[in-house]
């Protein structure tokens, strides 16, 4: 059977000085090497199941999910989601996936019901079908009919997330990307949004990227697992076998990594600066 | 659904979502216009008060209509330029650049919704600002020409979008520096384009500019449509140019804003953290 995504040989590198680096090298100034996010990475996550990435700050979560994802493109290697490449069909890819990330990305002072009313018109629902979507999925979250029309940046980032989830969700993707989901929610949201992430498995037949450097999460939620470090795949397993002997899932990526998941963090600046 | 019907309710999105964030932001939209009303009404006075500076009587009333007419129509084309070089920034502000980008639209799609919005927002801005104006000086703008106007309004917008377009791209590749380089676009085109006094009396060097502003035609066409009561036939020769200009710069807009789109893409420009 045909693979839900194939990645093969996937390298993305960033140029550290950006139009800077163009100025140099027609100077014929020594570059700063550029940063090799993505080192020649191969996936192939099966239809229908959760595939968890693991890795800490810096390893390339983010920067994989965003090729996937179409919002990156990659320096070479091919990338291709139920068979359509995400360069040369991009716009195809785009129709059946969709990607939460770790900041819920909403015109924070339009509602919900605003906000996903949006979407839905961008991804030609028809609008009556698209209200009781919404209110269904948004009410089945807990989301009280009165939250659903205030602004969105009176609902604590929890909500906000199951917001950015369910949006998601309206648009009946057969791929779902979800990049560190529950970073920074509290204890509470978290579970919440990992019940409703574990029942978007359950009940819908999408096919689900998890990124996460949560252990817990991605030992409860993936069917399979991949551990990214400083772009590469180490291994790749069921998350049972990843684990020896009386050993944790973050004692094996310790073991694996040869630091914890937390600590490592190779870059610290902020965004990159203007050009 | 038919393709091009869905990318059109798909662009409607865009003027529907933009014009409810708009009013979420009522307070700062009533500041603003108040502002726009108040400096209409400033320029406008410069008129009067050339009488009494001047000494001597001229007929301040054309120089009124003069005024207004500018000060009007570039409230109008400076909105339309701002809020169309704003629409990457806006995206990029609220924080949903990329999942704007990632929709299965074209990107064109994109552009024309919120083009279209910032045309229908400006044009409400400037009617009220107009209205506001005439009744405060109780203008006589009876011989005007109002379809030729409009005309003029309609085919001008079409010019600018081009410029504005190429602008909103730059924040795809300079992040600040790009909204940056936009307000010097602005300010450039309000010097060259004649807005409170015909390009003549500006120097040579610079009156050149004026000639590949699109906004010197509209004011000049809307100057006699409003002023003289031109009619829409006398009107067509100040429309070949502007018609040039949007044939050259909106194509153009359009590429270079895909061709910005693909470096952001490979450089990582469109966000870089979560
Ligand atoms: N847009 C970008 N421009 C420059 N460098 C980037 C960009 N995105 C990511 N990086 C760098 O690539 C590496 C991997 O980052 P990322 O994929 O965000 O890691 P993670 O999501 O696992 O924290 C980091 O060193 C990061 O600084
Ligand atoms: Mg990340």
């Amino acid at each position: 059977m045909q693979p839900a995504v194939s990645i093969d040989h996937l390298v993305k590198r960033f140029d550290p000085a950006g139009f800077g680096g163009a100025w140099r090298r027609a100077l014929g100034r020594p570059l700063k090497d550029p940063i090799v996010a993505l080192d020649a990475i191969n996936v192939t996550v099966r239809r229908g199941e959760v595939y968890g990435i693991v890795g800490s700050n810096g390893s390339g979560k983010s920067t994989l999910a965003r090729v996937v994802a179409t919002l990156l493109l990659p320096d070479s290697g091919a990338v291709q989601v139920f068979g359509h490449d995400v360069v040369k069909e991009a716009r195809t890819v785009r129709r059946f996936m969709n990607r939460v990330s770790v900041e819920a990305s909403f015109f924070k002072k339009l509602s919900p019901l605003e906000n996903l009313s949006f979407t839905a018109r961008i991804y030609g629902l028809p609008a009556g079908e698209a209200r009781e979507r919404i209110f269904e999925i948004l009410k089945r979250l807990g989301i009280e009919e009165k939250a659903i029309r205030r602004p969105m940046d009176q609902m604590s980032r929890g909500q906000q997330q199951k917001v950015a989830v369910a949006r998601a969700l309206l648009t009946s993707p057969v791929l779902l990307i979800l990049d560190e989901p529950t970073t920074g929610l509290d204890p509470r949201s978290k579970r919440e949004v990992q019940d409703f992430v574990r029942e978007i498995c359950d009940t819908h037949d999408a096919t689900v990227i998890l990124m996460t450097h949560d252990m817990d999460e991605a030992e409860q939620l993936c069917d399979r697992l991949a551990v990214i470090d400083k772009g590469r795949i180490l291994v790749e397993d069921k998350p049972t076998a990843l684990r020896r002997e009386g050993e944790t899932l973050e004692d094996a990526f310790i073991r694996l990594t040869g630091h914890a998941v937390e600590v490592h963090e190779p870059d610290k600046t902020a965004a990159g600066g203007g050009g | 659904m038919v393709p091009l019907r869905r990318e059109l309710s798909a662009s409607y999105a865009f003027v529907e979502r933009n014009f409810r964030a708009v009013r979420r932001y009522w307070g700062w939209e009533v500041v603003f216009l108040f502002h726009s009303i108040v400096s209409a009404l400033t320029v406008a006075f410069i008129a009067p008060g050339g009488v009494v500076v001047a000494g001597q009587q001229f007929d301040s009333d054309r120089l009124i209509l003069f005024l207004v007419v500018g000060t009007v129509v570039w409230a109008y084309l400076d909105s339309v330029f701002d809020s169309v070089a704003f629409m990457v920034s806006w995206e990029r502000w609220e924080g949903t650049i990329e999942s704007t980008f990632m929709a299965p639209i074209r990107r064109v799609t994109f552009i024309a919704g919120s083009s279209a919005f910032a045309v229908l927002y400006s044009f409400a801005r400037a009617v009220v600002i107009l209205v506001v104006v005439a009744l405060f000086f109780s203008l006589d703008m009876g011989a005007a020409n109002w379809v030729g106007a409009f005309a003029v309004l309609a085919i001008g917008s079409l010019g600018l979008l081009g410029i504005g377009i190429m602008s909103a791209a730059l924040p795809l590749l300079f992040l600040e520096r790009g909204s940056q380089m936009t307000v010097v676009v602005q300010a450039s085109l309000l010097l060259v384009s004649g807005v409170y006094y015909p390009v003549e009396v500006l120097p040579d060097w610079l009156e050149w500019f004026s000639v590949i502003s699109p906004a010197t035609y509209v004011l000049n066409a809307m100057r006699a449509a409003v002023l003289d009561g031109v009619t829409l036939i006398d009107l067509l020769p100040h429309f070949g140019p502007l018609m040039l200009i949007t044939a050259v710069t909106l194509p153009l807009g359009v590429w270079v804003f895909g061709w910005a789109e693909r470096y952001a893409l490979r450089h990582g420009r469109l966000k870089r953290s979560g």
